[in-house]
């Protein structure tokens, strides 16, 4: 599937100052038996946001109604675990299109980017920045911008930048995606498997 | 000739083209597929009308969802029926070789690849499975991706990967009695943490890994991504060579001698660098035990659970782990009382698992408040513990035998510890509910788990040996 574009996201941002978020709490495997990629975003942390008999826990964050926006802020070493893209649909399928982090497990980082969701690295000092200015207010705003590389609280004018590889950023600010750039090189690829011991 | 690690031979070696600021346009030799995170990929590849590249270079099995007993029958959970259903469909569509639920090859992944033949040293090979880490005991670049890298490969062999770092993890002298590749890999983990390798490909070198065994290499180069690396690896050499001839898929004859000739020159040269390098002493390693949420958090069996100053990442989600396995800090690990012993996974579930964990319970009894569920990696497997006559070995010891399969690995199956329970396990992971909503994970080696099924709570399996 081709990517939405992404530019600038300005938005209210849901906090989940936790480390270590594995892809088994982001969507656990129980619900990892549809065949299509849509309606994941329901079971989005499943076992933290519903009780056993599927009423919600109040204390959860996303059962909290002063909370949201399409940024999801997360505690260091995101994403790890298993490499299901499930992980990275149920968050998209949610609603949210960026997600930020001091540190992202590898697999989450890439499967993020393939379905359209900007991960954005940045300093542990700036992510407490931004969980306090979202304590302080919860509707206090983001602005993240893939042209500039720019994460910004806007309350306060604090300002970061992150990294992207520019070919990453040249696929998301235009919708484009890997699958197009392969099948082009069909004949390159071809030569190269013909000339493989194996 | 600038001297290059085995890792950059085999990565530089598929790189069809070069992205400026951008990643490597990555050939893969090998891919696998199994029910759970194909059928979307394949889904694109109809939306997108395009086929499938080289489908003679793509293996499926089904593994993940299957039920564990009465593989005969037809699979009663419909989502799961539906998924195997596609995954037969879908390679018959493109001409894929398909082992599905009751094929005599059938079995996890990871086992099926390796004991077939179809992983070779110096391949790259992926799998929508992270634990795809595992075939880098043949001295292959091999990790897991997402499903939209699932299409990539089916579209055009080939996946956008920039190169990661290097890393080394060195294990010199023997390991001690008792102390199994498991135990070292946890070893390694709960050194570094489950995100001390994130962003790197691990080399595994020294003593302890050239005199392991292939099976316990994989166990080993398996757990890789545990410690948030991409992928693991092992030169290969004479015991690689020696496992691999004569498997079914394996080069023969004069391919086998030229194969065989390439093979050897996957080693890292002397001097070559690498961008950071553990180094551990075997004789500091006793039988692991995890007691958190992460595979990080485990220790040695013997020892007490650390207190939250003396553990990486010790604040609120350390808490919250303990709080979730209902252990407190400095409890002692010997004597927990445990409800479940899991042998099985592409982590623990070969033939030598097998043999180690009926090396223990021979001539015991299964403690009584203990359900065990033994599953074999594969068909393969199963049939090879009846022939060495392990079977009997359980039956005697009040043990059965389910089918091949992931099962309580991931828990998509029915085979879920209760809310609450206690597992000792052989598996990989140890998150929150990862074996069932609530289950509570401990893992660990076959010896710890057989140890544990005899006694009913965590126990030294150095006490049976
Ligand atoms: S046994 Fe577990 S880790 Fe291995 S392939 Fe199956 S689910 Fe993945």
């Amino acid at each position: 599937m081709a990517y939405d574009q992404f530019t600038i996201l300005k938005s209210s941002a849901v906090p989940l100052p936790l480390e270590n978020v594995d892809t088994d709490q982001i969507i656990p495997a129980r619900f990892l038996k549809a065949t299509k990629r849509e309606g994941f975003g329901d079971n989005l942390f499943r076992d933290w946001r519903y009780n056993p008999d599927n009423s919600p826990k109040a204390d959860f964050v996303l059962n909290n109604p002063i909370y949201s926006g399409k940024i999801l802020v997360g505690g260091r070493n995101f994403g790890s675990g298993s490499s299901r893209e499930h992980a990275a649909w149920a968050i998209y399928d949610y609603g949210f299109r960026c997600v930020i982090s001091s540190f992202f497990a590898d697999i989450f980082k890439n499967n993020s980017i393939n379905v359209g969701i900007l991960p954005v690295t940045v300093s542990p000092e700036f992510l407490d920045k931004i969980f306090l200015a979202i304590e302080k207010d919860p509707k206090t705003e983001l602005e993240v911008s893939l042209p500039d590389q720019t994460v910004t609280i806007l309350a306060t004018g604090e300002k970061e930048s992150f990294d992207i590889n520019g070919y990453k950023k040249h696929n998301l600010l235009n919708g484009f995606d890997d699958i197009d750039y392969l099948r082009a090189m069909k004949e390159e690829i071809g030569a190269f498997e013909a000339a493989l011991l194996f | 000739m600038s001297k290059t690690t085995l890792f950059d031979k085999v990565w530089d070696a598929h790189v069809v083209r070069k992205i400026e600021d951008g990643p490597d346009v990555f050939f893969i030799d090998r891919h696998f597929i199994h029910e759970v995170t194909s059928p979307v990929a394949f889904l694109g590849l109809e939306s997108r009308g395009i086929g499938v590249l080289f489908p003679e270079r793509t293996f499926a099995t089904a593994d993940h969802n299957t039920p564990t007993i009465n593989q005969h029958l037809p699979v009663q959970d419909p989502l799961s029926a539906n998924q195997l259903k596609a995954l037969e469909t879908n390679t018959a569509k493109y001409g894929i070789s398909h082992w599905g639920l009751g094929h005599a090859k059938n079995g996890i992944v990871h086992v099926v690849g390796p004991e077939n033949g179809i992983t070779l040293p110096g391949m790259t090979i992926v799998c929508g499975d992270s634990h795809t880490s595992t075939h880098g005991a043949f001295g292959a670049i091999a990790f897991g991706i997402g499903t939209s890298e699932v299409e990539m490969v089916l579209a055009s062999q080939c996946i956008m990967q920039p190169k990661p770092k290097k890393m080394r993890i060195t294990i010199n002298g023997k390991l001690g009695k008792g102390v199994l590749p498991k135990d070292a890999v946890l070893y390694i983990i709960s050194q570094i943490s489950a995100s001390g390798a994130t962003g790197y490909f691990v080399e595994y070198a020294g003593e302890v890994f050239e005199n392991m065994s292939m099976e316990g290499r994989m166990t080993v180069c398996n757990m890789s991504i545990e410690m948030g690396a991409r992928g693991g690896m092992i030169a290969p050499d004479e015991t690689t060579f020696a496992y691999l001839k004569g498997r079914e898929q394996a080069p023969k004859g004069e391919a086998w001698d030229k194969a065989l000739a390439y093979w050897k020159t996957l080693k890292t040269d002397e001097g070559a660098t690498f961008d950071l390098e553990y180094t551990y002493d075997a004789a500091d390693i006793e039988p692991q035990i995890t007691y958190g949420t992460n595979p990080g958090l485990g220790t040695g069996i013997s020892q007490h659970i650390p207190k939250a100053e003396q553990v990486l990442d010790g604040g609120a989600s350390y808490a919250k782990s303990l709080a979730y396995m209902g252990f407190a800090e400095d409890d002692s690990m010997i004597g927990k009382p445990i409800d479940y012993v899991f042998l099985g996974s592409c982590t623990n579930g070969r033939i030598e698992d097998f043999r180690a964990f009926a090396s223990i319970v021979k001539g015991r009894k299964k403690a009584d408040n203990v359900t065990a569920w033994l599953v074999p990696g594969s068909h393969i497997v199963e049939a090879q513990i009846q022939e060495e006559g392990i079977l009997d070995i359980l039956t005697e010891a009040g043990f059965s035998l389910r089918q091949p399969g992931c099962s309580a690995c991931l828990a998509m199956n029915d085979d879920k510890i209760p809310a609450g329970k206690y597992a000792v396990s052989t598996s990989n992971r140890n998150f929150e509910g990862r074996q069932g909503p609530g289950a509570r994970t401990l893992l660990a080696s076959p010896y710890v788990a057989a140890a544990a099924a005899v006694t009913g709570k965590v126990t030294d399996p150095r006490e049976f040996l």
